[in-house]
């Protein structure tokens, strides 16, 4: 069943990390307004390969809006027009016949090219490794119902939480800063017991992970929030700072 | 081959420990010396690779996505099932047990069921104790929930997406190991082969899906948690990349695969909206509780509605039928999986089915919004609604949910031993990729379960054994086999790349997809089954004649990548079909129509079928060998379900 909505799209194509890529223009044409934005350019592809060229690389899994693999900067917004959702979960409903719409990467220095849209969004691992965990062992660990914890707080951590690593608030930033992301990791573990006896040192080497990822300093310009398909909050950000204040001031020597 | 389940002897309750205690342990100066391979990043693989790098062991871990945490497991929503019976409502490890092989049909093994719901209880202090935040009550303790249709509130949750906190815990264990240094982290890195050395498991061939490198790595066992094989059907609630390459491969170098007909077909998810559909969506089991299920009573009344002449909200009481509350008075919409799937496509085959595409029922919330109002449904459901109403552009508050069933998990998978262990020794596979613990039928809650049991508390015991067994001589990639599995996998990789036919692997994929569904999807029938075969084995010609593949191997090349996945899913698709024929009882998700009783209710044949079918593989195009595992119930007593 295909629908009928004619598209021009302006597609960022770029073979591999060091070429220097352009924009190439395709027709996509009697698309569905039910379809998902992905799902449009999955048809695309299908035209591109049976002509014999090398379909638009995208990256994506899940396509329900949890897996954050997909991105995406559509018409010079991470994720698309509407908020709160990811790129999988947009539909050609939000757009109209006729329309140019024009799809490039996420830019950051931090997140090279590897090809067309995908990019390499490894340093968002490399924080962590550099310390997003509690330090404890699989086996012998106190009962689950051990330590009670306000709700308030639980549902707080909880919100931090459900960041999905997807990268919409680097590509949004005009200084390319991971501080909502980075914050929203802190968060969780620092605002629960569990997270507690490492808190101040982890805040310290996920930050001084981040600035060697080459990420960008944060102007509070609140882009990111704006575009964060989980609306996580700059109040992330407040607290980041502030535990990695008091870390430097007056906890070093728990560090 | 006479299949070894090594299930160890005693009673039920105390297997496990004893098993425990009679393994050999890996001396703790030794643990450095062995190198293992873990390939998936999900649940399962997550979880086994920090526990198993916690202990002291090298671990390298492999997955196709660009971080650990995008792994399937993530896309979880409801919950995770564990016996802590902190409600006081009489759960207990026994009951979890009991629900957990009557769920499945009486398909499981008792050993394993009982070991899953013994380690449940751990599983949720381990969680915690590494930050997932699992939803809380107002006294500060944690909360829980029904699910699946248990008389008991066993059920852990983080709202909508406790997979996705679950897995972020083990990827945080995980990270944990990688700073260490004893876990390689191997992403967008694809495994294509196992190197089996003098019968053993030593290693595998991968492919950087950046560079197109091929690599081969040695190991002293390898795991495997590469997740289930439901995109067989194309369209499932599984994520774009699942596949069953990894279980596939190593199914062809000597792994049995048990079950693999079994498969779990969800009933209410998002219906297909058009040809167009790349995936669905599920929509939580938890809108049963509240919503009706109906279709008209008359297919001149559907065919109306499906023509946009009559609206679901005009069609009077009288003319509709509640047909899950009509046949089963005292469950009502609450049956479980497999019959409310089978009875929506009953509607639906009878000309009732509504929506545009007529293959879809209502799930209908206006009689609980009537009765406890608007806000008391949106506090319960809002998010679900909100989600429905933006793939449908329907808004769920005025008219009826459309639903229909679609394929959700694989029960079947690689055949395993009590310790995990596949057909090939060194070689395990944990978590859905294995056949083990929830026989022809899953409850809900319990994959997660499962996974994580796996990973961190069943296999850093059994992989030790193995490990002292063997002991800890130094294994490099010198031997032949490496070479010879590498050339191989080599060799397939080019002739896809020579594939310049006219037809997309996407379209090779939805038609194998097609044939499933029809065939041996829902309700499998000898003569259908037979069909189906035929047509997969000339799908499978066309395909590697006119294929279309582009590219070459030497870039990041999602058209190579995806044309091996459809080739290997064609392959699983026949033995699938296989199992499906010979399989000629009705049990769980497996249902014969040949095999029902009076009422149209799935019939076993316990005296006939009470064993595990584990195929052999014997060579390329050759018919695959049947083996039997028995199963033996000695603590439950096999019934007829009935949900009258
Ligand atoms: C929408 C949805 C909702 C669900 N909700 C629930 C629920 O509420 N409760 C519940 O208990 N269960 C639920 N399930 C089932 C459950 O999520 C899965 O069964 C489980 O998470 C599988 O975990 P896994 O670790 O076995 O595999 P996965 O999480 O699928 O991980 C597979 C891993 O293997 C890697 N991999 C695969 N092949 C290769 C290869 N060839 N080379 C390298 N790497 C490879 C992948 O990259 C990935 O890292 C749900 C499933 C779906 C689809
Ligand atoms: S903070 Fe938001 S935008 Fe940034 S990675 Fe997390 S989910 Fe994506
Ligand atoms: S594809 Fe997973 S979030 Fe979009």
């Amino acid at each position: 069943m295909s629908g009928n909505m004619n598209l021009t799209l302006k597609v960022w194509r770029q073979e591999n990390a060091s070429d220097k890529g352009g924009f190439v223009t395709y027709k996509a044409e009697n698309i569905s307004p039910d379809m998902s934005f992905l799902e449009m350019l999955d048809v695309v592809n299908e035209s591109l390969i049976k002509k014999g060229t090398d379909p638009i690389h995208f990256d994506h899994d899940c396509r329900e809006g949890i897996c954050g693999m997909c991105s995406l900067y559509i018409n010079g917004r991470p994720h698309g027009p509407k908020r709160a959702i990811t790129t999988c979960q947009l539909h050609m409903r939000s757009f109209t016949d006729g329309e140019t719409i024009t799809i490039e990467p996420w830019r950051a220095t931090a997140f090279p090219v590897i090809k067309d849209l995908a990019v390499d969004r490894s340093a968002f691992d490399r924080i962590q490794q550099a310390g997003g965990y509690v330090s404890v062992n699989t086996g012998g660990v106190p009962d689950a119902n051990e330590i009670a914890i306000p709700k308030v707080i639980a549902d707080e951590a909880f919100n931090s939480a459900t960041c999905i690593q997807c990268g919409a608030c680097v590509a949004a930033c005009k200084n390319a800063s991971a501080m909502l992301f980075v914050s929203a990791k802190v968060s969780q573990l620092a605002l629960l017991p569990q997270g507690q006896p490492e808190r101040y040192r982890r805040v310290q080497s996920m930050v001084a992970q981040m600035d060697a990822e080459g990420f960008g300093g944060c102007t509070n310009t609140g882009a990111c929030e704006i575009e964060c398909p989980k609306e996580i909050s700059m109040t992330n950000i407040n607290r980041m700072r502030r535990d990695f204040f008091t870390a430097k001031l007056f906890k070093e020597e728990e560090i | 081959m006479i299949l070894d389940s090594k299930i160890p002897e005693g009673p039920l309750a105390e297997k496990w420990s004893k098993h425990k205690f009679n393994l050999k342990l890996v001396n703790p100066a030794n643990k450095r010396k062995y190198t293992v391979i873990v390939i998936g990043s999900g649940l399962a693989g997550a979880s086994a690779a920090a526990s198993l790098a916690e202990l002291g062991y090298n671990v390298k871990v492999f997955c196709f996505q660009d971080s650990p945490r995008r792994a399937h497991s993530i896309a979880a929503q409801g919950g995770i099932n564990a016996a802590k019976n902190y409600r006081n409502d009489g759960d207990s490890v026994y009951r979890l047990f009991y629900d957990t092989i009557k769920g499945g049909d009486y398909r499981a093994r008792e050993a394993n069921v009982h070991r899953l719901a013994e380690e449940s209880v751990n599983i949720i202090d381990q969680c915690v104790a590494q930050g997932v935040p699992f939803a809380r009550e107002y006294g500060g303790l944690l909360d829980n929930r029904s699910f699946g249709g248990s008389q008991v509130s066993r059920t852990f949750y983080a709202r909508g997406q406790t997979g996705q906190q679950l897995l972020l815990g083990a990827y945080s264990a995980l990270n944990r190991q990688i700073h260490e240094g004893k876990v390689k982290m191997y992403n967008r890195h694809e495994m294509l082969d196992v190197v089996v050395v003098d019968g053993k498991a030593q290693g595998v061939v991968t492919r950087d899906l950046i560079s197109g490198k091929l690599e081969t790595h040695a190991g002293h066992a390898v795991l495997l948690a590469s997740g289930g094989y439901g995109n067989v059907f194309y369209l499932s609630t599984n994520a774009m990349g699942s596949n069953t390459t990894a279980i596939w491969r190593a199914h062809k170098r000597g792994a049995f695969f048990g079950n693999p007909c079994y498969t779990q077909i969800h009933p209410t998810c998002i219906p297909v909206s058009g040809d167009h559909q790349s995936k669905l969506t599920l929509m939580s089991e938890s809108l049963r509780n509240d919503g009706r299920v109906w279709v008209p009573k008359t297919q001149a009344m559907a065919e109306q509605i499906r023509k946009g002449q009559l609206k679901a909200s005009d069609v009077k009481e009288d003319d509709r039928d509640y047909f899950l509350e009509r046949k089963y008075p005292s469950f009502g919409n609450l049956v479980p999986r497999d019959v409310a799937s089978r009875n929506a496509k009953e509607a639906v085959d009878d000309g009732r089915g509504v929506g545009g595409s007529g293959k879809a029922v209502y799930l209908d919330f206006s009689d609980a919004i009537n009765r406890l109002g608007k806000n008391a449904i949106q506090a319960k459901y809002g998010n679900l609604f909100d989600m429905y109403y933006q793939i449908t552009d329907e808004n769920p508050y005025e008219l009826p949910m459309r639903i229909y069933p679609a394929v959700h998990y694989t029960m079947g998978g690689l055949w395993v031993d009590y310790n995990l262990q596949t057909t090939v020794p060194g070689l395990y596979a944990l978590g859905e990729c294995n056949f083990s613990d929830h026989g022809a039928n899953r409850l809900g809650a319990s994959a997660l379960m499962q996974g994580l049991a796996d990973g961190y508390f069943v296999i850093p015991y059994t992989l030790g054994d193995y490990l002292a067994n063997i002991g800890p001589k130094p294994i490099d990639t010198s031997h032949p086999a490496f070479a010879e599995t590498q050339k191989a996998v080599e060799d397939r990789l080019n002739k896809l790349l020579s594939l310049k036919g006219t037809k997309t692997v996407d379209e090779y994929h939805r038609e194998l997809g097609n044939i499933m569904w029809e065939y041996c999807g829902m309700a499998r029938n000898e003569a259908g089954l037979i069909k189906a075969k035929g047509l997969i084995q000339e799908l499978k010609a066309d395909f590697w004649k006119n294929a279309i593949v582009l590219g070459k191997n030497e870039e990041l090349n999602m058209s190579l990548e995806k044309a091996g996945r459809v080739a290997d899913f064609i392959e699983l698709g026949e033995l699938m079909v296989d199992d499906a024929l010979n399989r000629k009882e009705s049990c769980g998700g497996h249902f014969r129509e040949e095999s029902q009783t009076d009422e149209g209710e799935a019939l076993r044949d316990d005296d006939n079928f009470a064993y595990v079918a584990a195929w052999e593989f014997t060579g390329e195009n050759m018919p695959e060998q049947l083996n039997k595992e028995a199963l033996v119930y000695e603590n439950v007593k096999l019934t007829q379900r009935s949900y009258k």
